[in-house]
């Protein structure tokens, strides 16, 4: 028999119980696509999180003072004062896979304009710190080499601080003032959004002079941070070693001894953060895949039902000639033409999915051909593997038994 | 060859008197948990072409089994069994399946057409695992439907037939191969006694055509249409005879009441 004949048939033997197809199909239905919407869901996210990470230079690295313990008590981070300017030099000047460096320091501040307050982060860096992170001005400019050397009182804002002092009234040469010190503001940068990596607003800042920072504000002459780009996202690694052994020796770390900073590799960081989405992904696809197993062990049952019930019409078919191998394959098709169309209906009910959870949630979903594709394959394994047993039994009735069966 | 004459048989037959069957010390053991069920013990039979045997016996008396050997839906446990030269006992499966498909054609008591599904695609069904297109199988099912007459009813589902209709469905299903034997399990066992002359008409019509059929039933009623009876008991041939006086069953319905009456 060809397969054009096979299908037919067997798509005439469900035709004839259309409620009980349509039952068993809808455990394929809602397998195959809670897959494809979790895979979506999760592409879509890990997408999102390595925009943002290129989006925040993915040959950066951060340099932070280190953690110390002392009398027992374990500090938080920053608590080491041996992290400072030269250090930054030093780097510049010795560290070939280091492009530019910028020091900083933070602090935080009451920020009023007019009636309007806001509480925030003051950084505290040089105007080479903007290009290394990428981020341009959406008004104004940078304030100038000129301006730390002289630790003018000048600031560039974030976006979520200039909409919460500002609104709509132009920000640009205004005069806000930092735990009472008056700053003009001369920039405007461009919004971030939300790190995804690390979960907090970037656009909730307020950026001066360094030197403005450490002599008027904070009063400490040591250094938080030492934001640094390497010469390319390969050479990161290679940067971040070098870093390392230079402060070691320039703090004098006896071998064996904790480091007293960190470096931290944002092409690693990518990484982490891939690795992350892609486990979320698996999770989510994972659950989602227990469905369609379900979906299959019903089309399994729902053939076994219909193996007993057309016994008389097996044995039929073997008196009139049918061997074991044609009852088999019209068996076998039944349970695979069941669970494709389930696959093509699952299809498109996990296109709609991910259509209504990017309109309704604003989360990007990302559904590739190539899991369609897998999802087909997978349904058609799924009624070949839980067909297959149905089918075997109903080939290896014995037709005269199958032809008296009640 | 054998060449007993049968002066009943028309001239118009081909290759008359050549022997279709031929089985030799035949026996058929069951295992039923410990015991074994002796049911065929030793029978040995020849049928040529062209003959219309009826098989007759009490249940158990071993006719039931020796039809499944005859039909090749089973094999014999001992003894050989000869169709058309070939000798059965010795195929696999999927030839003995291939053996039905050509040689074989089945009729039953309780009709076994497919439900919801037409008279055309039921006599169609065997044609579906033989080597022809589609176009022919369809061509030939529609043929074999008209010789039963049953030409205006191809679209009919068996829930929309009579029993006899249904029987007549089930005949040309049985004739669709263009099988060399015809093989009946009490094909009237289901059916009221004029309609059961009518079906009888279309076997002595079938064998006048040159058609050998096989018939079992338990009616003396319906076995005195064939020419020639064998009855079983105990697993063996009780009694092979000639019928001499066969009424021809067309002039048997003359007599019946008809159900309107």
């Amino acid at each position: 028999m060809d397969l054009l004949a096979i299908v037919r048939i067997a798509l005439r033997a469900l035709g004839r119980n259309k409620m009980r197809s349509i039952l068993t199909m809808l455990g394929i239905i809602i397998g195959v696509g809670a897959v494809i919407a979790m895979l979506g869901v999760g592409q879509g996210a890990r997408q999102t999180v390595q925009e943002q990470i290129q989006a925040m230079g993915s040959n950066l690295l951060f340099v932070g003072a280190g953690t110390v313990t002392r009398s027992g008590m374990h500090m938080g981070w920053g608590s080491t004062k041996s992290l400072i300017y030269d250090d930054m030099l030093a780097i510049m000047r010795e560290c070939p896979a280091a492009h530019t460096a910028a020091p900083g320091s933070s602090s935080s501040g009451q920020v009023v304009f007019g009636n309007d307050n806001w509480a925030t982060r003051v950084n505290g860096t040089e105007p080479q710190y903007f290009d290394i992170r990428t981020w341009p001005f959406q008004e104004g400019t940078s304030f100038t080499q000129n301006d730390v050397e002289m630790a003018a009182n000048v600031a560039v804002i974030g976006e979520t601080v200039r909409k919460n002092l500002f609104g709509a009234t132009d920000s640009i040469g205004q005069t806000i003032r930092i735990n009472n010190l008056p700053f003009r503001v001369v920039g405007v940068l461009v919004p971030k959004g939300t790190s995804a990596a690390m979960g907090d607003d970037q656009d909730d800042i307020i950026i001066v002079p360094i030197t403005t920072l450490q002599k008027k504000m904070t009063g400490q002459n040591w250094l938080r941070w030492i934001m640094v780009s390497a010469v390319s996202r390969q050479a990161s690694y290679a940067a971040q070693q070098q870093i390392a052994a230079l402060l070691r020796d320039r703090h004098r770390i006896r071998p064996g001894a904790d480091d007293d900073f960190f470096v931290r590799n944002l092409a690693d960081l990518a990484d982490v953060a891939d690795e992350a989405g892609r486990v979320m992904t698996l999770l989510l696809a994972s659950i989602a895949a227990v469905s369609l197993i379900v979906g299959g062990i019903g089309i399994m049952n729902i053939m076994l039902v219909s193996v007993t019930e057309r016994t008389r019409e097996i044995g039929v078919r073997m008196a009139v000639g049918a061997t074991e191998r044609d009852v088999q394959q019209q068996f076998l098709t039944e349970a695979v033409v069941l669970s494709l169309f389930g696959g093509g209906m699952g299809i498109l009910f996990g296109l709609s999915a991910s259509y209504l959870i990017t309109k309704t949630l604003g989360w990007p979903v990302l559904v590739s051909p190539v899991v369609i594709v897998i999802a087909v394959l997978f349904s058609m394994a799924v009624g070949v593997f839980f067909g297959f047993y149905p089918a075997r039994r109903a080939a290896q009735l014995d037709p005269i038994e199958a032809l008296r069966y009640e | 060859m054998a060449t007993t004459s049968q002066p009943d048989m028309k001239a118009t037959i081909k290759q008359d008197h050549e022997t279709i069957i031929l089985v030799r010390e035949v026996h058929k053991y069951y295992e039923l948990g410990e015991t074994r069920v002796h049911a065929l013990r030793g029978v040995s039979i020849e049928i040529k072409r062209g003959e219309f045997v009826t098989i007759m016996g009490a249940s158990g008396s071993g006719k039931s089994t020796f039809m499944n050997i005859l039909g090749c839906l089973d094999k014999p446990s001992a003894g050989r069994y000869l169709l058309e030269n070939i000798e059965v006992s010795s195929l696999s499966k999927k030839e003995l399946a291939a053996i039905r498909n050509h040689k074989i054609g089945f009729v039953f008591q309780g009709f076994n057409l497919l439900a919801r599904t037409t008279a055309l695609e039921n006599v169609e069904l065997p044609t579906l695992y033989a080597r022809i297109s589609k176009a022919e199988g369809e061509k030939r099912s529609r043929e074999a439907l008209a010789l039963v007459g049953l030409g205006d009813r191809v679209a009919h589902f068996p829930s929309q037939l009579s029993g006899g209709q249904q029987q007549r469905v089930a005949i040309a299903r049985a004739l669709v191969n263009r099988p060399s034997i015809l093989l009946a399990d009490e094909p009237t066992g289901n059916l009221d006694s004029r309609t059961s002359v009518e079906i009888m008409d279309i076997f002595q019509n079938l064998n006048d055509e040159g058609l050998t059929i096989v018939l079992v039933t338990h009616e003396p009623d319906i076995a005195r249409f064939a020419k020639r009876s064998i009855q079983f008991r105990d697993g063996r041939i009780h009694r092979d005879e000639r019928i001499q006086t066969r009424p021809r069953a067309s002039e048997v319905i003359q007599n019946l009441p008809k159900l309107e009456d």
